[in-house]
Parts: structure tokens; C-alpha cells; sequence
């Protein structure tokens, strides 16, 4: 387990307990802790994490702040918000914990509740908490999803009102001061989106100052019947910034899930997806886009679980790589022995740009009814050559064509941002990424 | 001199298949080229146009005063060269109508001009299409994606009036049309000659060089120019078919 001072961890969580008396997420907590500490962080043998060894990161140590206060001010807010924020509620976390007083809310009441995790876990959202906070940990086992339970607190609980189709995306922009201290930050959220709702939500990362910093997020998003749920997660960080985010969905009722991942910049970043289908006739999309260069590692695993007949799931997921960067998919797909009429589709595309570059890509299938239509293909290839020819016959110079051919490659992905303002903004930075001079 | 081939050899994976090709084009004229598969035609389009795969293996070209095989695609593209392809590449993702626009400015920026602007380039546009008669609607799709084969070269013919190129090569222009779409590309052409272009013709049948009527026909065979001739050379093969050709060949070697 390498340096992970599991001392200052173990001082750290008897401190948040005996501040924050039993109640029910101190339960959670508890159970998370005794997890994490016979499980450990996710070592080399565990298939799951083959080729992600985020236990090397544990090489130093990490300041874990239990508290809300930071040095985050305004002004790094105003540094990091997204294009569009203007028309959006804003939620800042600062080092993993909510911020209410840095966040703007403008939707109205009666669409939208957020509130601190603690807090919703006593009013009336006390059930709601009871009955979806931590479902994931049924289906995450290992220690670092442990090591995020086991700090739950100052954490956001997220609801939109019934028959509420938010008009504006909600922002959740994470930012970590690095600036003093290695810093962990562990952001916990729970969302639940009720029946006929609509969410659009997006996530971002920013890494202040240049020590390192790792973030073990878990967010966990309950859809309702006839919900709708758009996710977008924005990877654009530092090279010293290093991430395990896991984005627990699980579609209680018969609704409609659109989730995307765009990876640009960082260190280790691992991305889990889950899409629970509970519920018959759910629908989801996944969309993932990795554009990958330096040293920079990106590994997504995402999992469709159907339960239920008539669910509908497909993903497509690319990537380009360039220099000693890496990317791995690993795409599971159960169908139970209930989920007759499954549709479950599956797509992972991959181009190598230098020799140096790697790309692990495994589906894995897991059927267990027999009326089912499920299909899955990987590619690994470097640019078509003849495409390239065609261009450059037309007077296009060789780097230019090479890149007019990789935003094309990116563009059938980033046009699944439905979030006009994001996709402008990923656009831009796409083909900033991609241009030549 | 716009053209002039010198005894050109070119091969592919060690395989010689160009073995000294000698040819001299002046600005006006339509050259055709004719002959049987496997005997170079296209071998000569794509070492024209800088297909990296070929090897030169001897000879010279010089093109409107430079040495063309010291260029790359692009720069031989910028020069003034146009290779319409026998099979026009499919790119999704890429729209036909920036494709063109980033073209026509990279051949604008290497002649020291700044880019075209948005109403020039459209009013350009406008007329070219009503020259080629082109669907526009093909225009704002990706490249050929999904394009009919006639659509294809169709844009092929419409991408050469937009670079206006001094020499442009035409590779099997006509293979897979039918009587309508060959009429329209070659009407196309026609409207395209100028005192100044040259224009190479690469084709198997005589039917497209009737509607262009070029300047000279060459048969290559094997590897090498056997025979040049007018436009009546092309009638006489379309008549005889190459046997004749090769008859003559292997009378002269028994000689």
C-alpha cells in the first residue's frame, strides 16, 4: 500500500465521527472505513484496475481537509467558471466539500433543492437520503470508493422537483488548492431527479497551484420515472492533478439518461460510469471522447446493468493518443436473467499517433437471458492513410489534413453535448488541441 | 512547356511498373492516355501527384519550369497540379464546402495572397456549380460520404474549376457512369479548357473522348508509351482493341 499513511487517515476519520455524532451517514462512513481498511487501495492483481495503478500515487502524502473552510475565494471562482454560467445554478466545491456561499443558485425553489448532504440527511429529504445515498458501494467493492465513504461529509444533495424541466444547467465546478499541500479532495453527492423532471448536469476540475492533487469523487444520481438526466463531465486539468471519479446513475423508473466524458488534460484519471437500469424500459447513451498527449493516462470503465426487460443502452466512446499517453476502456455490459429484450450496443474507437502511445481497450459481456440483441467493436488504428492523400492532393499541407481528419474523428462525439454553451466551448478547445499553427 | 515527362521509371514495393515514360504537354492541349489494365495509367497519375508509396526510380519531370518530383502533394497541388481521382476518397466529418475554402486558401497563402473572403468565395462557389452543374446540397455534406458514384466525380470536376489548376490529370473520370452523369462530368471538362490548362486524360473507352476531342492519344502498354497518335488513334483501338497495338509491338521487337 505503499506510503498511504493509513495513521493520519484512521486520526482523520475518528475526528469526523466524534464531531459528527451517529446519525446516518456516519453509519455509512463507518462501514466505508472498515472497507477501506480490509480492502486497501486497488492493487496490481485486481483485474478492475490491471492498468491503472493509482496505488504509485499514493507515493506522498495528501493534506485531507475535513473542514469547509479554504483559502478558495471568489476570484478563483470567477477564474473557472464554464461559458453559459451566466444562465446556470453554479456549485462550487472547494477541496471536495460544498460551498454554499460560493455557489449561485438561480433556479427557483420549487424546481430545484440543494442542500448540504448533512443537512438533508435530517429534514424532510431524510428518507430519500436513507433510501439512495451509498447504493453504490453494492456495486463498488474496492478501497478507493471505501476511502470516499469513509469521508463523507460536506457533501451536496441535489433534487429536482417533480414535473420540473430545469431550464439551465446545473455547474459543479471542483477546485483544489494545491497550492500549500498535496491535496485530496473527496467530493460526495447525491442527486435525485424526480418523476417527469429534467437535469442537465456538468461537472468541471481545476487544480490551484502546483503541488499534486488527487480527487475521489463519487456522485450518485437517482432517476425517477420519466425523468430525463443529461451528465457531462469535463476533464481539463493540470498535469499534476490525478482523479478517481465514479458517476453512480441508477435509473429507478422507466426514464432517459445521456452521459458524456471528455478527457483532455491531467495525470492518472480513472472514470467510472455505471448505469443501473432498475426499471423496465430505460434508456441511456454514453459518450466518452479522449484526447490524450504528455503522460497524461485516462481509463474508462463503464457498466450498463439490466435488471428489467426492454432497456435500450448504447455507447461510443473515442479516442486519439499522442506521445507516452495511454487510455483504457473497459466496457461491461450485464443483461440478468429478467432483462428479456435487452438492447445494449457498445463502440470504442482509437487512434494512435505515436509509436509511444498505448491503448487497452476490453468489452466484457455478461449475458444471462437469452432474448436479447447486443453487439459490441473496438478499433485501434493510426489515420487513413488515403484520406490524408485526398487531402493533401488538394494543396492541404500534411499537418493541417492530419488534423482536419482528427477533428472530424472528435466531431461525431462532441455534437452529443446538447448543452449549446459547452459545446462551443469544448469545440474550441478541441480544435485549439488539435490545430496546427 | 508545362509538362515534360523525361524517362521516367517508377516502381511500387520493388516492383517496376513505369519503365521510361517520356511525354511533353504545352499549355491548351488534352492529352489522352489509353491502354490495358495493369499497364501503368494510374501508376503515372499518382507518381505525378506525389503518392509516397511509388518510387522513382529514374527520369525527370519538370512542371511549368520546376523540378516536380522534389515537391510534396501539397506544394505540387499549390503549383498548379489537379488529380481527379478514380475513386474519390469518402472523409466523414469533414464538410465539402470548408474542405474547398481551406484548400483554395492554402494554394492562396503558399502564392503570398491573403484568404479568400466570405462573399468572394461564395459568389466563386455560385458560378462554379452553375458551370459543373453540381447539387449544391452535396456541398454541405462531408466529403463524398455517401455520394452516388456520378455525385463523386461530379465533385471531383467541381473541386478542379474551384482550384483552377494549370495541369489537371483525370484518372479514370469516366469508369462507373452512366450515359447521363458522363455527359454532364465531360461537358464539365469542356467548360474548363482554357489557352492556358493542359488537361491528361486517362481513360479506357472511347466514349468520354468524344465528347472532349483530345489534342493527342498515347497507348501505354507495359510500362512505356508504344504509340502516339491524334484522336483518330483512339477510333482505331476502340475498333481493333489493343491486340493490334500489341501485334505491332512484337513485330517491331522480332525486327
Amino acid at each position: 500500500m505503499n506510503a498511504i499513511n493509513i495513521d493520519y487517515l484512521g486520526e482523520k476519520f475518528n475526528q469526523l465521527q466524534s464531531s459528527n455524532p451517529e446519525n446516518i451517514i456516519s453509519n455509512i462512513r463507518k462501514e466505508g472505513f472498515n472497507t477501506f481498511n480490509k480492502a486497501g487501495l486497488p492493487g496490481f492483481k485486481n483485474e478492475e484496475w490491471k492498468y491503472t495503478k493509482i496505488s504509485t500515487l499514493f507515493n506522498k502524502e495528501y493534506h485531507l481537509s475535513s473542514e469547509r473552510n479554504s483559502e478558495i475565494k471568489l476570484a478563483d471562482v470567477d477564474a473557472v467558471r464554464l461559458p453559459g454560467f451566466k444562465n446556470a445554478d453554479e456549485l462550487v466545491f472547494a477541496n471536495g466539500k460544498f460551498v454554499p456561499e460560493l455557489s449561485t443558485i438561480r433556479s427557483l425553489e420549487n424546481q430545484l433543492i440543494v442542500l448540504p448532504l448533512e443537512e438533508a440527511a435530517k429534514g424532510i429529504y431524510k428518507e430519500l437520503v436513507e433510501a439512495h445515498l451509498d447504493k453504490s458501494s453494492r456495486f463498488i467493492n474496492d478501497g478507493i470508493h471505501a476511502l470516499n465513504t469513509s469521508f463523507i461529509y460536506g457533501g451536496v444533495f441535489i433534487y429536482v422537483n417533480k414535473n420540473q424541466v430545469l431550464d439551465r444547467p446545473v455547474y459543479l465546478y471542483h477546485i483544489s488548492d494545491a497550492r500549500e499541500n498535496h491535496t485530496l479532495s473527496q467530493p460526495r453527492s447525491l442527486v435525485f431527479v424526480d418523476k417527469s423532471a429534467k437535469l442537465q448536469l456538468v461537472e468541471s476540475y481545476t487544480t490551484i497551484g502546483s503541488m499534486d492533487s488527487f480527487t475521489n469523487e463519487v456522485i450518485e444520481i437517482v432517476v425517477d420515472t420519466n425523468a430525463i438526466v443529461e451528465y457531462y463531465k469535463i476533464q481539463n486539468d493540470v498535469i499534476t492533478a490525478s482523479q478517481v471519479g465514479t458517476t453512480h446513475i441508477r435509473q429507478i423508473g422507466k426514464s432517459y439518461v445521456h452521459a458524456f466524458t471528455v478527457s483532455l488534460n491531467g495525470g492518472m484519471i480513472r472514470n467510472n460510469t455505471d448505469i443501473i437500469m432498475e426499471a423496465a424500459g430505460n434508456e441511456a447513451h454514453m459518450y466518452g471522447l479522449y484526447l490524450l498527449k504528455g503522460r497524461t493516462h485516462v481509463d474508462n470503465h463503464t457498466l450498463v446493468d439490466n435488471t428489467q426487460p426492454n432497456c435500450f443502452s448504447n455507447e461510443f466512446y473515442k479516442g486519439v493518443i499522442d506521445d507516452y499517453a495511454t487510455g483504457v476502456f473497459s466496457g461491461k455490459i450485464f443483461v440478468r436473467p429478467d432483462a428479456q429484450k435487452t438492447n445494449a450496443y457498445q463502440s470504442n474507437k482509437n487512434i494512435l499517433l505515436s509509436d509511444t502511445a498505448t491503448v487497452n481497450t476490453k468489452p466484457q459481456l455478461e449475458i444471462f437471458a437469452d432474448d436479447v440483441k447486443c453487439s459490441h467493436g473496438c478499433t485501434v488504428g493510426q489515420l487513413d492513410e488515403e484520406a490524408l492523400y485526398y487531402l493533401r492532393t488538394r494543396g492541404i499541407g500534411k499537418e493541417h489534413a492530419q488534423s482536419m481528419l482528427l477533428q472530424a474523428f472528435a466531431s461525431d462525439i462532441v455534437e452529443q453535448i446538447k448543452v449549446e454553451a459547452l459545446r462551443n466551448h469544448v469545440e474550441e478547445l478541441i480544435t485549439e488541441r488539435l490545430s496546427v499553427n | 512547356m508545362l509538362l515534360s515527362i523525361k524517362n521516367i521509371h517508377a516502381s511500387i514495393e520493388g516492383k517496376q511498373i513505369l519503365k521510361g515514360i517520356n511525354l511533353d504537354i504545352q499549355p491548351g492541349e488534352v492529352h489522352a492516355i489509353m491502354g490495358p489494365n495493369g499497364g501503368g495509367k494510374s501508376t503515372l497519375a499518382s507518381v505525378l501527384a506525389g503518392r509516397e508509396e511509388y518510387e522513382v526510380t529514374e527520369g525527370s519531370v519538370e512542371f511549368d519550369g520546376k523540378d516536380m518530383l522534389e515537391l510534396s502533394p501539397e506544394d505540387r497541388a499549390r503549383e498548379g497540379l489537379f488529380l481527379a481521382f478514380q475513386y474519390p476518397v469518402e472523409i466523414p466529418g469533414v464538410s465539402t464546402t470548408n474542405f474547398i475554402k481551406t484548400a483554395v486558401n492554402e494554394k492562396r497563402k503558399y502564392h503570398g495572397q491573403e484568404p479568400i473572403d466570405a462573399v468572394s468565395f461564395l459568389k466563386m462557389m455560385k458560378q462554379k456549380i452553375e458551370l459543373v452543374e453540381i447539387d449544391k446540397s452535396l456541398l454541405s455534406r462531408s466529403i463524398n460520404e455517401g455520394f452516388s458514384g456520378g455525385e463523386k466525380k461530379r465533385n471531383e470536376i467541381f473541386q478542379m474549376a474551384m482550384l483552377e489548376p494549370k495541369l489537371a490529370i483525370l484518372d479514370e473520370t469516366d469508369s462507373g457512369l452512366d450515359i447521363d452523369a458522363l455527359r454532364i462530368v465531360a461537358n464539365g471538362v469542356n467548360k474548363l479548357r482554357t489557352p492556358e490548362r493542359g488537361i491528361i486524360v486517362i481513360t479506357h473507352y472511347q466514349r468520354l473522348l468524344d465528347y472532349l476531342q483530345p489534342d493527342f492519344v498515347h497507348v501505354l502498354v507495359n510500362g512505356r508509351i508504344v504509340k502516339s497518335g491524334t484522336k483518330e488513334l483512339a477510333l482505331e483501338l476502340e475498333e481493333k482493341g489493343y491486340d493490334f497495338i500489341k501485334d505491332e509491338i512484337s513485330l517491331t521487337a522480332a525486327l
